[in-house]
């Protein structure tokens, strides 16, 4: 391997991206737009369910019940109905998910037996809003009945202690608030490097097919490897400025805490960004069109990464082959890595059998993609 | 050097099979040190895939190629240090200036730093591009293209140049140019293979290869190709609708070939002293007065039509 002629090519590569400002601005926007539609586009928080609320009763207790609801951000009460008709109704027509229906002895039986019964009627099309919701919903009567029991209580002159025998004090660690954007948003950028990162790669040997170069450029001196990494290099610092941008709008748009060090997220960046460079790179050799070989790389990143990486799907809910699949997406070792870095301030010592995984994965891969390139024209 | 004494280039017995088709067929030959020698033939002949072949970018399917002493098969990286290449369609790279060019095929070629500058300058000069050196190549005219193309395949000081239709589709007074260029690479002890299908720079080279369907059918000086290789005299004999009178001069005594050159015959004779008067008088016999026939030059055009047409009657094929 001579440095020169490796010099020579990453030279060359550099004057034509620099010579098609078009495509520079492309691969500099993308990643821009790209986390700005899925930041804000994938939300896996539940809330202001809309609510419908059927009050066959219509107590000072049943509305107060309501009122619970109302106050809840997790719920937004959008109708009040009159019959079952209508709810059935509005629930068929997606108006509402949930119907909470209060029964006509609500408040009697509250006042004769200390029990009352709530119905909840929920649209379960969507399993998991569905669940959630009826979590919240029972959150928000069991608040209610004890509010209830305290009234109660205060006025029979009991304490709160006999009432409540078990008080949890849940603290949640890493994301506190809860919040899925803080762990959502690193799997984004993990997404949007491997997007962009492969489609940067995935025209540069297509190219020179196209335009005929390629047939010179083989009857050189130059080995494949001096060709790959020369061709690489210029697409490394872009990759890597892509990743900058998309981690600052990280932090410091998208407010997601980062507590890691900056060192050990772009020395991992970078193992990332080899690996998905060099599958645009295998995938521009394979297939000798820009068009071919740009929508086969959008589809050999995007869909393993979106789907097998962790990034929004939890790995350990998948069936046990689908989660052995997930060891050969380089997107899994990376999501785990970003997730740590930044809600866990994991470290080198934390995260060192991820950040072996991926640098294996780079490995085997500049290998591969380097030699994937044959030069003849056979 | 390897070679240096003997051939710069040796083939033989080279075949080259794409699936079912055989694109080279068996073809032998050598080319000396300093030797111009053209590759004539029709598209799609098997010129270009020959010339791949020997720049070792298509593995041969039988036979042996011997590229500066080096089997191309066995060690193409070496021979690709030692050889210049121009491709047929043009590959520099469009987006870029002369100057960047050049450096990158410097780099790639691996010219010693401190000789690059002054390769480049040469090369800029030979290719009369002074003063353009930071005009992107997109912007140049054809003729300016291929000599700075050629400039790229010489930075290296290569031993032997490959040149596949350096002249297609540029101006005859560029491709006069190109040819000067060539000469003088000769002159200075470079091999020069070149492929053409303009006949009339056949001339150019010391020794010509005529190559049809994947076979090369005769190979020698242009002048041995023009006279012996017609094993006869020609004829030019001209008149209005004489085309039609082919195949009536086909059977004429003493005729061995006849073919349509423009609205005129050339027509191959044993003897073109005798036979002139002769085929007037025969035409006029049949009913074709008014004809004048004469005794030309043969071109090199005449020896390949006539040599295609006989090889194809050797394999019993049409022309």
């Amino acid at each position: 391997m001579k440095p020169r002629r490796i010099k020579a090519i990453a030279v060359k590569e550099s004057l034509q991206i620099v010579r098609d400002p078009r495509s520079l601005m492309i691969a500099l926007l993308i990643p821009l737009m790209q986390m700005f539609m899925l930041g804000y586009g994938i939300n896996l928080d539940v809330e202001h369910i809309p609510l419908c609320a059927y009050d066959r009763e219509n107590s000072q207790q049943s509305q107060g019940l309501l009122k619970q609801f109302a106050a809840s951000r997790y719920f937004s009460v959008r109708k009040v109905v009159h019959s079952y008709t209508e709810v059935a109704r509005d629930i068929d027509d997606g108006t509402c998910r949930l119907a909470i229906v209060i029964p006509a002895g609500f408040s009697q039986g509250l006042n004769d037996s200390g029990t009352g019964t709530v119905q909840a009627l929920i649209d379960g099309t969507d399993s998991n809003t569905a669940n959630i919701a009826a979590n919240y919903a029972r959150a928000v009567i069991s608040g209610f009945s004890s509010d209830l029991q305290l009234e109660s209580a205060q006025r029979k002159g009991g304490t709160i202690q006999t009432l409540t025998p078990v008080n949890v004090q849940a603290r949640v660690w890493f994301n506190e608030d809860l919040e899925s954007r803080n762990y959502i948003v690193p799997g984004i950028v993990a997404l949007v490097m491997a997007i962009v990162g492969a489609q940067l790669t995935s025209l540069t040997i297509a190219r020179e097919w196209e335009r005929g170069t390629m047939e010179l450029l083989v009857s050189t001196p130059v080995k494949p490897m001096e060709l790959m990494l020369g061709k690489l290099l210029p697409y490394f610092v872009i990759g890597m400025t892509d990743a900058a941008i998309c981690l600052a709008l990280a932090v410091f748009w998208f407010d997601v805490p980062f507590r890691g060090t900056l060192a050990t997220l772009f020395f991992t960046t970078s193992l990332f960004l080899t690996v998905v460079l060099c599958i645009g790179y295998y995938i521009s050799v394979s297939i000798r069109s820009q068009v071919g070989a740009s929508q086969v790389s959008l589809l050999l990143t995007m869909l393993p990464t979106t789907l097998l990486s962790g990034f929004a799907f939890p790995i350990d809910q998948m069936p046990v082959i689908v989660q052995g699949i997930t060891y050969l997406v380089s997107g899994r070792y990376y999501v785990t890595i970003l997730k740590s870095v930044f809600l866990k301030g994991a470290g080198v010592g934390e995260l060192a059998l991820p950040m072996l995984c991926l640098a294996l994965y780079a490995m085997v891969l500049v290998v591969l993609a380097a030699r994937s390139f044959r030069k003849t024209l056979d | 050097m390897p070679g240096d004494a003997g051939a710069q280039i040796i083939v033989d017995g080279l075949v080259k099979r794409f699936g079912t088709f055989v694109a080279v067929d068996g073809v032998s030959f050598d080319v000396a040190r300093g030797e111009i020698m053209g590759f004539l033939g029709p598209n799609g002949a098997g010129k270009s895939t020959l010339i791949r072949i020997l720049c070792g970018l298509l593995r041969p399917s039988g036979g042996r190629a011997l590229v500066a002493g080096i089997d191309v098969t066995k060690d193409p990286d070496a021979v690709r240090q030692r050889i210049g290449y121009m491709s047929q369609k043009f590959s520099l790279y469009n987006t870029l200036s002369v100057i960047e060019n050049l450096r990158f095929f410097g780099g790639v070629y691996g010219v010693p730093r401190d000789k690059l500058d002054e390769r480049i300058r040469f090369a800029v000069e030979m290719a009369g591009l002074a003063g353009r050196e930071t005009s992107l190549v997109a912007t140049l005219a054809g003729g300016w293209k291929q000599r700075l193309a050629l400039g790229a395949a010489i930075l290296h000081r290569p031993a032997i140049l490959f040149l596949d239709e350096p002249t297609s589709g540029v101006d005859p007074g560029s491709r006069r140019r190109f040819w000067d260029l060539i000469h003088t690479l000769g002159a200075e002890g470079v091999s020069v293979l070149v492929s053409t299908h303009y006949m009339d720079e056949a001339e150019y080279c010391n020794r010509v290869a005529l190559i049809t369907r994947g076979r090369l059918i005769a190979l020698g000086t242009p002048q041995e190709l023009r006279h012996r290789s017609l094993g006869g005299e020609l004829l030019i004999i001209e008149r209005e609708g004489i085309a039609d009178a082919i195949d009536l001069l086909q059977t004429a005594p003493g005729v061995k070939d006849v073919a349509v050159f423009g609205s005129a015959l050339h027509v191959l004779v044993d003897d073109a002293a005798t036979r002139a008067p002769a085929l007037v008088t025969y035409l006029t016999g049949h009913g074709i007065a008014g004809a004048t026939a004469r005794r030309i030059d043969p071109t090199m055009e005449d020896s390949f039509v006539h040599l295609v047409g006989a090889a194809a009657a050797a394999r019993g094929e049409p022309a």
